[in-house]
């Protein structure tokens, strides 16, 4: 990177903050000196203009597109080729396949593991610090996450000292080291292993402040009542979390539903390990087969959907509340 | 919802109570130990296997390569070396073989940033209009927006891409043009598409935050004459700065830490990609090279880590208000 460059990257900066700021004011001032009559209908107009504008060209506008698109072929004329691809081409199937086998297995992982540790670590010495290990994957991107685990499951051919964490375990127990990632299904669920590292401080965290919102009149009378622990856990603090256990089990489906980077980065989708989001990508960006990638959007589309329809219901439920 | 201001509500979860009774429990209650032993053993096995993947890749980040290839790093103490040849070679060294994160490392920085701001000034002012404007169909156009938040990213991608090359690319030719030392890539495109797959979220959270804030406080500056661009930039935003700032760093990291986004619209090159597409081409290119990818990894996961360590009271608000976003 030469100095000139910098300067350039520096520059663009500095304009896009300087334009973005001038044009807000500039939109916020004029609105103000808005003729007398009917004035809030200007001043309504100014407000939410911009984000609406953008959701349109952005957003609404593109998933239209895209549904079009998944239900044309090349020539333009309406046709089902898309989807009769992605329901009969095995590598297709494949994909299918491989985001269910994560849409089961990652939810319910992550949550089972970031429940127990929870239960674990409640109100223990050094509970913070347990807490800030577990959660730390949330915060560094998949890509990282990515090659940490990339590390992990590296090979060396036998005879050879592993650098691999896992294939190093494998050898002292007087196995063959194994070339993980290309293993096919193995490797499917070596990916999965990574989200659920990420995912499981984000259930811990959630589910942790749940288990502390139960009263402790509750635990205390069932102690009373010469349960033991398992029985506390099933009978008062189980049922204290439903609505919690809720939130996380839906939000870490939808993640994993659109799970990309991962597969991007330690396989790219190759050995029998690509998922809808990842094939969408290769399709339409890679292989230059848009309709495809168009069909694969929208079926990741109808995947999350019920999930939509059911937060929409919560939502509107509070709003009514009020 | 929530009585302290920094909360943001979750939808259909009680966390802001919740918070609340931790806070009123803490004083009163005794630190014990762990539960029982099996347990106490149980999250210390969970503990330490959560850990040992990124402590292995921090160690080898400082290994000479020709131990990182030939060692385990486990094996620190039989093999012994220390250096910091990788992080100079991934950083600073010019040759073309080696990743050059620095340009990289400031492209991440130029984008997350405005691309941080441009959303949430759009949503705010949104987000005030639905809150404390009165107009016909408000809610129903509230909850269409909210619905729009789990549209998946990868609907737009492909209109969205060629409507920047037929409508973009001549502005930002144009731009080159009249000031030569901005290249024809620049970050125009991946700022905009960031701030569009922001908006109903961040729309919504801000909403839910701006709504609370007692009725009596704007409409006494109504009645005093003020108009709504005054209200909103002296009452509105300063109040819920707290909620913007949870936001902010989440929208940050999710930036900085964005792969898809990026790999479309950037191009690709060093005039605009993130550290994150240059880390997914290496590993991709040159897989082996352990010196080099642990050390880049490392060099990605900083500036995370620092706010992760520093923010983490906001940043887990913002993370559990904002994680069913892309």
């Amino acid at each position: 990177m030469t100095t000139a460059d910098l300067l350039g990257k520096i520059l663009q900066v500095v304009m896009g903050l300087a334009v973005f700021a001038a044009v807000v004011g500039l939109l916020i001032f004029l609105i103000d000196k808005a003729p007398k009559k009917g004035r809030d209908y200007w001043q309504l107009t100014a407000f939410l203009l911009p984000a609406l504008l953008l959701l349109v060209i952005g957003l609404i506008y593109p998933a239209a597109r895209t549904t079009g698109l998944a239900f044309v072929d090349r020539s333009g004329a309406f046709s089902l080729a898309n989807f009769e691809w992605m329901f009969t081409q095995p590598q297709a199937l494949q994909t299918l396949g491989n985001t269910i086998i994560w849409v089961i297995l990652v939810p319910l992982a992550s949550t089972t593991i970031g429940l127990a540790y929870a239960v674990f670590i409640d109100r223990s010495r050094g509970e913070k610090f347990f807490k800030a290990i577990v959660f730390m994957p949330m915060a560094i991107s998949f890509v990282g996450a990515g090659i940490i685990w990339k590390f992990v499951y590296d090979y060396k051919s036998s005879g050879r000292d592993q650098i691999g964490l896992l294939n190093q375990l494998v050898v002292v127990f007087g196995g063959q080291p194994v070339q993980w990632l290309q293993t096919s299904p193995v490797n499917t669920f070596l990916l999965i292993v990574v989200m659920v590292w990420i995912q499981t401080g984000f259930a811990m965290v959630v589910l942790s402040a749940a288990i502390k919102g139960i009263p402790t009149e509750q635990i205390e009378a069932a102690q009373l009542d010469g349960t033991n622990a398992w029985q506390r856990f099933t009978n008062v603090t189980l049922p204290g979390i439903r609505s919690s256990l809720v939130v996380v089990v839906t939000t870490i489906s939808i993640a994993t539903l659109k799970v990309f980077d991962i597969v991007r980065t330690m396989t790219a989708g190759n050995f029998n390990t690509s998922v809808i989001a990842n094939e969408m990508y290769t399709q339409a960006f890679r292989a230059g087969e848009q309709g495809r990638g168009a069909a694969l959007a929208v079926v990741l589309f109808l995947l999350v959907l019920p999930i939509v329809v059911y937060n929409v219901n919560v939502l509107r439920k509070q709003r009514e509340i009020r | 919802m929530s009585t302290t201001p920094a909360d943001l509500p979750v939808p259909g979860s009680k966390l802001g109570a919740i918070e609340l009774a931790e806070a009123g429990t803490k004083t009163h209650r005794v630190k014990r130990r762990l539960t029982s032993r099996t347990a106490t053993i149980a999250a210390l096995v969970i503990a330490v296997l959560w850990t040992i993947p990124t402590f292995g890749l921090l160690i080898s980040s400082f290994r000479p390569e020709e131990l990182i290839q030939s060692t385990g790093w486990w094996t620190i103490f039989q093999n012994p070396g220390f250096t910091l040849d990788n992080y100079r070679d991934v950083l600073l060294s010019g040759s073309q073989s080696s990743p050059q994160l620095g340009a990289y490392f400031v492209n991440s920085l130029a984008i997350a940033i405005p691309a941080t701001i441009f959303p949430l000034v759009f949503a705010s002012m949104a987000a005030y209009a639905f809150a404390w404007i009165k107009f016909r169909g408000s809610g129903a156009l509230f909850i269409f927006i909210f619905a729009l938040q789990i549209v998946p990213l990868q609907m737009a991608l492909i209109p969205l891409l060629q409507l920047f090359t037929a409508w973009l690319r001549p502005g930002q030719n144009w731009l080159h043009d009249i000031v030569p030392i901005i290249p024809e890539q620049n970050y125009l495109p991946v700022w905009i598409a960031h701030t569009i797959f922001a908006l109903p979220l961040a729309i919504f959270l801000l909403h839910n935050f701006i709504s609370e804030i007692p009725g009596e406080v704007i409409e006494a500056a109504r009645v005093d004459g003020a108009t709504h661009g005054q209200v909103f930039f002296r009452i509105v935003l300063p109040l819920a700065l707290p909620a913007i700032a949870s936001f902010a760093i989440f929208q940050f990291l999710w930036v900085w830490n964005d792969l898809l986004v990026a790999l479309i619209f950037s191009g690709g090159t060093q005039d605009v990609a993130p550290l994150t597409q240059r880390l997914a081409e290496l590993t991709g290119t040159r897989g082996q090279d352990w010196q080099r990818l642990t050390a880049a990894a490392f060099v990605s996961l900083v500036v995370p880590l620092i706010v992760f360590f520093s923010l983490q009271r906001y940043f887990v608000r913002g993370l559990l208000a904002g994680s069913t976003k892309g």
